[in-house]
């Protein structure tokens, strides 16, 4: 049975927005630490560290997860992607991105990484939500500075838009 | 803040998981979903010297029928419960309680079993076992063992289970001809833990109603052909016996309030929608 001792530094093996990457951690290590200070992917956010905030939801194996609830050490073998994995290569910006930019979903930006994790899941298995819906998802995030209004309407209005291109 | 440190096993297998908490004796902690766990480890309100892994554990992770019951394994999620394409039709409370319990980022994660052995009170899925009458299997080096939620649910984030055993799966009953179902809870926002939660069972003779987040565990109340001019008599002394307490999201009157408003709504939902 596999046992890793406290002390003892792990090699983790898994894919991280795309690409096959290595990085060192200890048991402890929550994942958000890991993908900040390890991996140097900033765009994870830490917030409260206890699962309240929303601000280190990142996507594992496609499926959003706090980042602060999860160990380094247990996405050895599996895929994570990080709000750096959103805009590509040459830096433009998704559909759901720009739609942040346009309905004003963001001031600070601090919580944004985590939620366009969560609105990119969430829209895929639901590409056509109501606003309750939405809001209902987004209460797992906090936002201090929009009441939430310009969020709503950035994910509605990609909804849409997703809609009107596949007719 | 971070979690002090611990010896993290892999359990790739239930006797391995098991054979690791015998061995620990007592020192260990069960990471399934770690939606509750990682949060009061990072918060030093626990400090296990052992983490058991067994949220890759596959022979834990399975739903499936036993008899009148349907059987969730230690590692299967909140929203693999929440796919199973019959739970609308033959465990309505659990899919009208489940969209309340933490939020869709936390239930691709948080586990069914995790739920039932953090036990806090105010918890929507102790609440839906208590109501139904259900079942939890648990499981040691030693044999197993089956307990009702009532046994095995003892208090505030205190169960039953020992040391070394773990909750290998939990069952739900099946709903039944002629049964109608309800829930409903008063949060501070969507996702929270409620303040109040109650559900309801009944089936023309029997009422069953649970309540959640007032008496330290949650308490479940029968009645048999109870009149609807009774109604709000019995659910006044329900409020009254369950000893609610004030606390920082409401006072004792408050909760007592919930009781009968809430009470008396979920089971005349129940009623109406007996099927």
């Amino acid at each position: 049975m596999p046992k890793l001792s406290q002390e003892a530094v792990q090699k983790i093996n898994f894919t991280l927005n795309g690409d096959a990457e290595t990085g060192l951690a200890e048991p402890r290590m929550l994942l958000s630490d890991f993908l900040r200070n390890v991996m140097g992917v900033t765009g994870c956010h830490v917030g409260c560290e206890h699962g309240v905030c929303g601000a280190c939801t990142v996507q594992i194996d496609g499926k959003v997860q706090r980042s602060c609830l999860t160990l380094a050490v247990q996405v050895e073998g599996r895929r994570v992607d990080t709000v750096e994995s959103l805009a590509g290569r040459e830096n433009e910006l998704t559909d759901l991105q720009q739609a942040f930019k346009t309905h004003h979903g963001l001031q600070c930006g601090y919580c944004t990484p985590g939620i366009l994790m969560s609105a990119s899941e969430y829209l895929q298995q639901n590409p056509n939500p109501t606003e309750e819906e939405v809001r209902d998802m987004l209460s797992g995030h906090l936002c201090r500075c929009t009441g939430y209004a310009g969020i709503v309407n950035a994910i509605m209005a990609t909804a849409k838009q997703r809609q009107e291109n596949k007719s | 803040m971070k979690p002090r440190k611990f010896d993290l096993v892999r359990a790739e297998t239930t006797a391995e998981a098991l054979a690791a908490l015998s061995e620990a004796g007592g020192e260990a902690k069960i990471f399934a979903g770690g939606q509750s766990l990682m949060a009061m480890m990072n918060l030093r309100l626990l400090d296990p010297s052992v983490l058991i892994d067994i949220s890759q554990t596959a022979e834990l992770s399975y739903i499936k029928e036993v008899g009148d019951k349907l059987e969730i394994g230690a590692a299967t999620t909140q929203v693999e419960l929440l796919s199973w394409p019959g739970l609308a039709d033959r465990l309505p409370l659990l899919h009208q309680a489940i969209p309340h319990l933490g939020h869709f980022q936390t239930r691709n994660r948080g586990t069914i079993c995790g739920s039932l052995a953090h036990s806090d009170p105010s918890s929507e899925l102790p609440l839906c076992l208590a109501t139904l009458g259900g079942e939890v299997v648990l499981k040691s080096t030693r044999g197993e063992r089956v307990l009702s939620a009532a046994d095995f649910q003892l208090g505030m984030m205190t169960t039953a289970r020992t040391d070394d055993e773990l909750i290998v799966a939990a069952r739900y009953p099946f709903k039944k001809p002629g049964e109608g179902f309800a829930f409903t809870e008063v949060a501070q926002r969507r996702g929270d833990f409620a303040i109040v939660a109650v559900a309801a069972v009944a089936n023309g003779n029997t009422t069953r109603l649970g309540v959640g987040g007032v008496a330290d565990k949650p308490t479940v109340k029968s009645w048999t052909n109870l009149a609807d001019e009774n109604l709000d008599e019995e659910l006044n002394a329900l409020a009254w016996e369950l000893k609610g307490s004030d606390d920082i999201h409401a006072t004792a009157r408050y909760r007592r309030e919930m009781v009968r408003r809430l009470g008396r709504r979920v089971i005349e939902e129940a009623n109406s929608c007996r099927s």
